[in-house]
C-alpha cells in the first residue's frame, strides 16, 4: 500500500540536495532518497504519512503493519485484502515490459504477498501529460490487458486526468486491487529455523532499467522480470499450507531491504548463503561494472517465501514446477543470534547485508 | 626523492627474496593452474571458497607461530578495502591479525585548500569537470556540489579524456579538477601530452603513494608491521619501487591484487615475512605487476608531473606526496592560468561536526570508523561529514556499505 514502484533516479553527481545533518529522516523537504525504499522511506511513512491514521481501530492488518497491503476482516471468517500502487518509471518502456505491465503486476503481486492470490478486480487511475502520443497510450493499455489476462483478473473501474505540458512527466499510473482470502500471510511470520526461499533470479528488473539508462549492452539481453506471480505464489501456498509463514516481494530496495523488514518484524536473524542466490551472469556482470549490488536492486516478478523447515522441499518443488519459478532456490535460514539483522555468508567470509540508502547509483570514480 | 628527480626507482632488480614460506605462493599458483575450472573460470579461480579456507587456515597457523597479538598490517587502497568488506574476509581472518586501511582513498586525502581552490574557481564562473566523488568532498566553505546548488557549472566526467572532449565542444574554459594516485595521474598526463585544446587546463590534486607510506611507518603511534601494496598502482610503478622503503624502514611490502584469493594470499606472504623477520618486497600479483612496471606510463607520468610536498587531509605534510604540473605544462596548469583566491571562502564557518570528525586518524590507521561518534549517526553516505564517508573508496563509506566489521 505504501509503494510507488519506481522513483526517478537522481542524476549522476546529484544536485547538491543534501540533508541538514539530521540523518535519514525528513528534514525540511522530501528528497529523492525518501522515494527509494529502504530506511529513509520507512521513516518518512512512520514520521509523517501515517500520522493520525493509527489512532482509529482497524479490524485486521492496517497501516501500522507496514505490509504490502491491508487485510480487513469480513463476516464469516474471510479477509478482504486491498492494496494500491502509483507508478512512475523512467523510461516508461523498458526491456521486458512497460509501465502498464509494471502497474498490474505490482498490484496483483502485493495482493499475493498477503496470501490473496485471486484478485477480484483492479482499478486504474491515469494521469497523462498533454501531448502524450496516442500510439504509446494504446501500447501501455495493451500490455495492461495482457498482464491482467496472465493474472486472471481485469480492470473494473478507473479515472483519467490530463495535465498541461510540463505539469507531469508523460504518464503516471495508479492501480488498486482487491481480493478475498481465507488465510492472510504477512511478512512478519518468521521464527528461528525457518527457511527463506526466493522464487527466481535476483536483480533483473533494476539492472535492465539501469543498463538501458546507461546504454550498456551485453551478449545476453538484460530483461526486466516484471510479471504477475499470483499463480506461482498460489502453487507455493497449496504445497506448503500453514507452513508458508511469510511472503514479501523484493521490489525497491531489493532482496536486502525485504529481508531486513522480515527479520526486524519477526525479531529473527536471517543468514543468506550468497552462492545459493540465483543471479543471471549478465546481471552479475552489469552490476559489477556499474558498482551495484544485485541484492539492492529492484525485482518485479519475484517473491521471498518464509517456510517452516519441514515443508521446504514440497514448496520448492511446487515453485520449480511453475514456469516462473524454475530457478527457485533456498537461500537462507532464520536464527536467534543478531535479531533483526541479515548476515551474508559470501562463501569466502561473512558480513552484514545492509539496506541500500537511496536509489542505487552507478559508481562514478 | 626530490623535485625533478622524483621519478620511479628505475632499478630493474628482482622482486626481492622469494617468499620465506612458500605456502602463499604455492596456494596461488595452485589456484591459477587449477584445471577443473572450465566453466566461469575467473569466478572460480579467484573466488574459490575451498582455497579461501585453506589460506585462512594457513594464516591462522602463521599468526600462532608469531605468537603475539595484534599482528597489524596496513593496506593503502580503497579497492582492497572494498574487496575485504564485500566478501566478508575479516570474519575468516585469525583474531590476532589486524588488517588496517591506511591513506588509500585519493578523494579522502584531497586537502581542504585544494577543494577550496576548485570551489573558488567554480564560484568565479569557471566550468569545472571532475570525478563524481570529488563533487561532494567538503572544503572549508562547502563542496563543489554546494557551489553547484548556488549556480556553479560542474560536469561529472569518467576520465580526463571526457573532460578534454568537453573542452573541444565549447569556447568556455574547462578546468579538470584531477584527483587520484599515480594510477589515475597517468591518464591525466596522457591527455596533456596529446595536444589538448587551449581552453583546457588541469587543477591537480594528484597524490603519490610511496612517500606517504614512509610517513605512516614513522608515525609515533603506528603499530604497522608490514604493508600490502596496491596491485594496480604497482602495475604502473613496478614492485621494485618499494625496495628503498623496505631498506629504510625494515618493514616488508607485498604487492597484492584485488580478488579475495589475491588478498588472502598476499596477507599470508606478508605475515610469513613478519614471522621470519624478513623485510623484503614480494610481488604476489605477478599476472599484472612486474618489478620495473609500465615504463611507457612512467615516462608519461614524469614528463608531465613533478612531486612537491603538501598536506594530505588529516594526515600530515607529506614530502613529495603531491603531483604538480611541470613548468613545460604551465599553460595547462589552472593554478597558473587563473588567479585563485580562496581567502574569501574562509568567511564561512566550518560545520561544528567537522571538528568531531576523526577522518585523519582513520586514514592514518590509528582509529577505526566505529571509533568515531559521528559514524552511522550524523555522518552517513547521504549526509557525509568527513571525506571518508563521501568516496566509495573511503573507509567509513565502505564499512557503512557492507555493515562494518561486527563479530559474526
Amino acid at each position: 500500500m505504501e509503494r510507488s514502484v519506481e522513483g526517478r533516479a537522481a542524476g549522476a553527481g546529484g544536485t547538491g540536495a543534501r540533508g541538514n545533518g539530521s540523518g535519514p529522516g525528513v528534514a525540511d523537504a522530501v528528497t529523492l532518497n525518501h522515494g527509494a525504499g529502504g530506511v529513509p522511506m520507512r521513516l518518512l511513512i512512520e514520521e509523517t504519512l501515517s500520522a493520525g491514521y493509527l489512532d482509529h481501530p482497524v479490524d485486521g492488518i492496517g497501516l501500522a503493519a507496514m505490509d504490502d497491503g491491508a487485510a480487513l476482516r469480513l463476516p464469516g471468517g474471510t479477509w478482504l485484502v486491498l492494496t494500491t500502487d502509483s507508478h512512475v518509471v523512467h523510461p516508461y518502456r523498458f526491456p521486458g515490459g512497460d509501465i502498464g505491465r509494471l502497474a498490474v503486476a505490482g498490484t496483483v503481486n502485493d495482493l499475493a504477498m498477503m496470501g490473496a492470490t485471486e484478485p477480484l478486480g483492479l482499478t486504474c487511475a491515469l494521469i497523462l501529460e498533454e501531448g502524450f502520443p496516442r500510439a504509446e497510450l494504446e501500447a501501455v493499455q495493451a500490455s495492461m490487458v495482457e498482464a491482467c489476462r496472465e493474472a486472471g483478473t481485469t480492470v473494473v473501474t478507473g479515472d483519467t486526468k490530463v495535465m498541461g505540458r510540463g505539469e507531469v512527466d508523460g504518464i503516471v499510473l495508479n492501480t488498486a486491487g482487491v481480493a478475498v482470502t481465507s488465510r492472510v500471510v504477512t511478512d512478519a511470520g518468521l521464527r528461528p529455523g525457518d527457511r527463506i526461499v526466493v522464487t527466481g533470479t535476483v536483480g533483473d528488473h533494476g539492472i535492465a532499467l539501469m543498463a538501458r539508462r546507461h546504454d550498456l549492452e551485453f551478449d545476453e539481453e538484460l530483461l526486466s522480470d516484471v510479471a504477475p506471480i499470483n499463480a506461482l505464489v498460489r502453487a507455493a501456498l497449496e504445497a506448503g499450507g500453514e507452513d508458508v509463514v511469510a511472503l514479501k516481494d523484493p521490489t525497491r530496495g531489493g532482496v536486502a531491504s525485504a529481508l531486513h523488514e522480515m527479520a526486524e518484524k519477526a525479531r529473527v536473524s536471517i543468514t543468506v548463503r550468497e552462492p545459493e542466490v540465483p543471479v543471471r551472469p549478465s546481471v552479475r556482470a552489469a552490476a559489477e561494472i556499474l558498482g551495484l549490488d544485485p541484492f539492492h536492486i529492484a525485482n518485479e516478478g519475484k517473491a521471498l517465501v518464509g517456510v517452516r523447515p519441514g515443508a521446504v522441499d514440497a514448496v520448492l518443488a511446487a515453485l520449480r514446477a511453475h514456469p516462473l519459478g524454475a530457478e527457485a532456490a533456498v537461500i537462507g535460514t532464520c536464527g536467534e543470534d543478531h535479531p533483526g539483522r541479515v548476515v551474508l555468508d559470501t562463501g569466502l567470509g561473512r558480513r552484514l547485508l545492509t539496506e541500500p540508502i537511496g536509489e542505487p547509483l552507478p559508481r562514478i570514480c | 626523492m626530490s623535485g625533478a628527480d622524483a621519478g620511479p626507482v628505475g632499478t630493474a632488480s628482482g622482486p626481492g627474496p622469494a617468499p620465506a614460506g612458500g605456502a602463499a605462493a604455492a596456494a596461488r599458483a595452485d589456484a591459477v593452474s587449477d584445471a577443473r575450472v572450465s566453466r566461469d573460470a575467473a569466478e572460480l579461480r579467484f573466488r574459490d571458497p575451498r582455497r579461501a579456507r585453506e589460506l585462512a587456515s594457513a594464516l591462522e597457523g602463521v599468526c600462532r607461530q608469531i605468537g603475539r597479538s595484534p599482528v597489524s598490517v596496513m593496506h593503502v587502497c580503497g579497492s582492497h578495502e572494498q574487496s575485504i568488506a564485500k566478501f566478508g574476509l575479516r570474519a575468516i581472518l585469525p583474531d590476532p591479525l589486524d588488517v588496517i586501511m591506511g591513506p588509500g582513498c585519493p578523494v579522502c586525502v584531497t586537502d581542504i585548500p585544494e577543494v577550496d581552490e576548485a570551489v573558488a574557481l567554480a564560484q568565479d564562473g569557471v566550468r569545472i569537470a571532475s570525478y563524481g566523488d570529488m563533487l561532494r568532498v567538503p572544503g572549508s566553505a562547502g563542496s563543489l556540489s554546494d557551489a553547484q546548488a548556488r549556480g556553479a557549472k560542474l560536469d561529472v566526467v569518467y576520465s580526463p579524456a571526457d573532460a578534454v572532449e568537453l573542452a573541444r565542444g565549447t569556447d568556455e574554459e574547462i578546468v579538470f579538477f584531477a584527483s587520484g594516485f599515480e594510477t589515475t595521474a597517468v591518464a591525466t598526463a596522457a591527455v596533456l601530452l596529446d595536444d589538448p585544446p587551449p581552453n583546457f587546463s588541469v587543477l591537480s590534486s594528484h597524490k603519490y603513494i610511496p612517500p606517504v607510506m614512509e610517513i605512516v611507518a614513522e608515525m609515533p603511534h603506528t603499530r604497522v608491521e608490514g604493508f600490502l601494496a596496491a596491485g594496480h598502482a604497482a602495475a604502473i610503478t613496478g614492485s621494485a619501487i618499494f625496495e628503498r622503503f623496505v631498506d629504510r624502514h625494515g618493514l616488508p611490502v607485498v604487492v597484492a591484487g584485488f580478488e579475495p584469493l589475491d588478498i588472502l594470499a598476499g596477507l599470508l606472504t606478508l605475515v610469513e615475512l613478519i614471522r621470519d623477520g624478513t623485510p623484503a618486497v614480494v610481488n604476489a600479483f605477478p599476472r599484472c605487476v612486474t618489478p620495473e612496471g609500465n615504463r611507457n606510463a612512467q615516462g608519461q607520468l614524469w614528463r608531465v608531473f613533478r612531486t612537491t610536498g603538501g598536506r594530505w587531509r588529516g594526515i600530515a605534510h607529506v614530502p613529495n606526496g603531491n603531483l604538480r604540473l611541470r613548468d613545460e605544462f604551465a599553460r595547462f596548469d589552472a593554478r597558473r592560468r587563473f588567479e585563485i583566491d580562496v581567502r574569501r571562502l574562509w568567511d564561512y564557518a566550518p560545520s561544528q561536526l567537522t571538528q568531531v570528525c576523526i577522518c585523519g586518524d582513520i586514514m592514518a590507521g590509528i582509529a577505526a570508523p566505529t571509533d568515531c561518534p559521528l559514524y552511522g549517526e550524523a555522518c552517513r553516505p547521504d549526509t557525509p561529514v568527513g571525506a571518508c564517508m563521501v568516496s566509495t573508496e573511503g573507509t567509513c563509506r565502505i564499512w557503512h556499505q557492507y555493515g562494518g566489521h561486527p563479530d559474526l
